[in-house]
């Protein structure tokens, strides 16, 4: 029964934003506009409860000593911490903006650093585990890209490959290429809405 | 073409694709289509059966794409192939983890996967903590996942959703701990990537055909057929418009 009423609203939300979405009616475009802030008030309220469920995680694998445990030790006391702080400070004081800046955000800066190196390693390793001719062409176009970007001394941008093959690559292959995968992700997009709409898939639950 | 008309074409677009998926279901139900070979989507199949033998974890991650932004519908394929994995997979003594970097995706994978616990003849009981929120950026939730691929057990991973280019940590991890992999993500840079990382990898549309081709459900293979049939659609009229734009040309003095 929860499963059918789920679905029931599921499908009558989305027809009602649909409508709404193509037709300047009103009366639809307030409830699509009604609803999508709800839906943005319930995904709000999600973080929420997101939070706890991390925290359960990592407190459930201190408790069971798990692998790792002491990692998800310095997690709930971050957590726990940056919480109180910002409750007690509010979010846009000083010390809450001093533990993301000096915290978290040298944190995610080392990351991308690192996926830089570990994709420097994978394009090596690929050539070595998927040797073929799509492989050598996406090698081939990245240098060449990348050369086509340099700037040398006295001569400027690198003749030819700057001012004409990169140009020509990136504006009508590369461009061509993401305009056709874009199409197909737009389509994939409108199926997978649809399947949601009939009722097809219920990621909300229900049998 | 003025905006009402705009809206008319978007919605006839909208109602004849579902026309098309509903009666295509119907006639293809006793006749299944066939659709080409896909060789990543047997070696998931083959990844889930080893999962199950050796009492193996299967991992889904879902991405950060939220559920009410562009990116909601890469995320709610992901979470139809969780579905469809969940039920390949109760029988065994572990059932699947799911990660997502959205709180909202998190929330709907715990869903996920207790309803595919309730129906199926779960070999254990649901933990509530199969689905989890691992962070809220993308790197945080790319460092939230590292543990998990690296010390749960996993013997299989599936990246179904909205990643951007931190994915490359997570193949990386994968690859480093000798754990097969499938990436997909309907972010470009996020593509290219996962390409040059060496996983098993599904480019553009492929990530939305996952449900045919691992048995979801009728509908989503008539959807397959209709993806095709309004890409012909496309390519028509794109041959169409650049044959117009060529003769304008000539005929321009």
């Amino acid at each position: 029964m929860r499963g059918l009423f789920s679905t029931v609203i599921a499908m009558a939300a989305g027809i009602l934003v649909l409508l709404g979405y193509f037709f300047s009616v009103q009366l639809l475009f307030d409830l699509r506009y009604y609803l999508v802030q709800v839906a943005v008030i319930l995904a709000g309220f999600a973080v929420f409860v997101g939070t706890i469920n991390l925290l359960s995680v990592h407190i459930t694998k201190i408790r069971k000593k798990q692998k790792g445990g002491i990692y998800g030790l310095f997690l709930v006391f971050a957590l726990l911490l940056t919480f109180f702080v910002s409750a007690f400070f509010g979010p846009t004081a000083e010390l809450p903006v001093l533990i993301f800046s000096t915290i978290q955000l040298p944190v995610e800066a080392s990351l991308m650093a690192l996926l830089t190196v570990s994709l420097t390693v994978a394009s090596i390793r690929m050539l070595r585990h998927r040797m073929n001719l799509f492989s050598i062409v996406f090698l081939a176009t990245a240098l060449l890209s990348l050369i086509g970007m340099l700037t040398l001394p006295l001569l400027g941008e690198v003749p030819v490959l700057g001012n004409m093959l990169r140009p020509y690559l990136v504006q009508v292959f590369a461009a061509g290429g993401a305009r056709g995968i874009l199409i197909g992700v737009a389509l994939g997009t409108l199926t997978a809405g649809l399947r949601i709409l009939l009722g097809a898939d219920r990621p909300y639950g229900g049998k | 073409m003025t905006t009402f008309w705009l809206g008319v074409t978007g919605f006839a677009v909208v109602l004849v694709s579902t026309g098309l998926m509903l009666a295509l279901s119907a006639l293809r139900r006793k006749s299944p289509p066939l659709f080409r070979t896909i060789p990543v989507f047997e070696r998931l199949q083959d990844a889930v059966g080893r999962a199950v033998e050796d009492g193996s974890c299967l991992h889904v991650s879902l991405g950060n794409g939220g559920i009410v932004t562009p990116q909601s519908a890469s995320a709610l394929v992901g979470l139809s192939t969780l579905r469809r994995l969940a039920d390949l997979t109760l029988a065994s003594d572990q059932p699947p983890v799911a990660t997502a970097g959205e709180a909202s995706l998190a929330i709907l994978s715990q869903a996920t996967l207790q309803a595919a616990n309730q129906t199926a003849a779960a070999g254990t009981p649901y933990d509530p903590t199969s689905g989890r929120l691992t962070g809220l950026t993308p790197f945080s939730y790319a460092a939230g996942l590292l543990p998990v691929v690296a010390d749960e057990n996993v013997s299989a991973n599936v990246l179904l959703g909205s990643f951007g280019v931190e994915v490359g940590l997570l193949t990386d991890i994968a690859e480093r701990r000798s754990v097969y992999t499938l990436a997909a993500s309907d972010n470009l840079p996020a593509q290219a990537v996962i390409y040059a990382s060496g996983t098993d990898f599904l480019i553009g549309e492929e990530l939305y055909s996952a449900g045919a081709y691992l048995d979801a459900g009728p509908l989503h293979k008539s959807s397959l057929l209709v993806q095709d049939l309004l890409r012909w659609g496309i390519v028509l009229l794109l041959v169409v418009g650049a044959v117009l734009k060529i003769f304008q040309g000539l005929a321009a003095p």
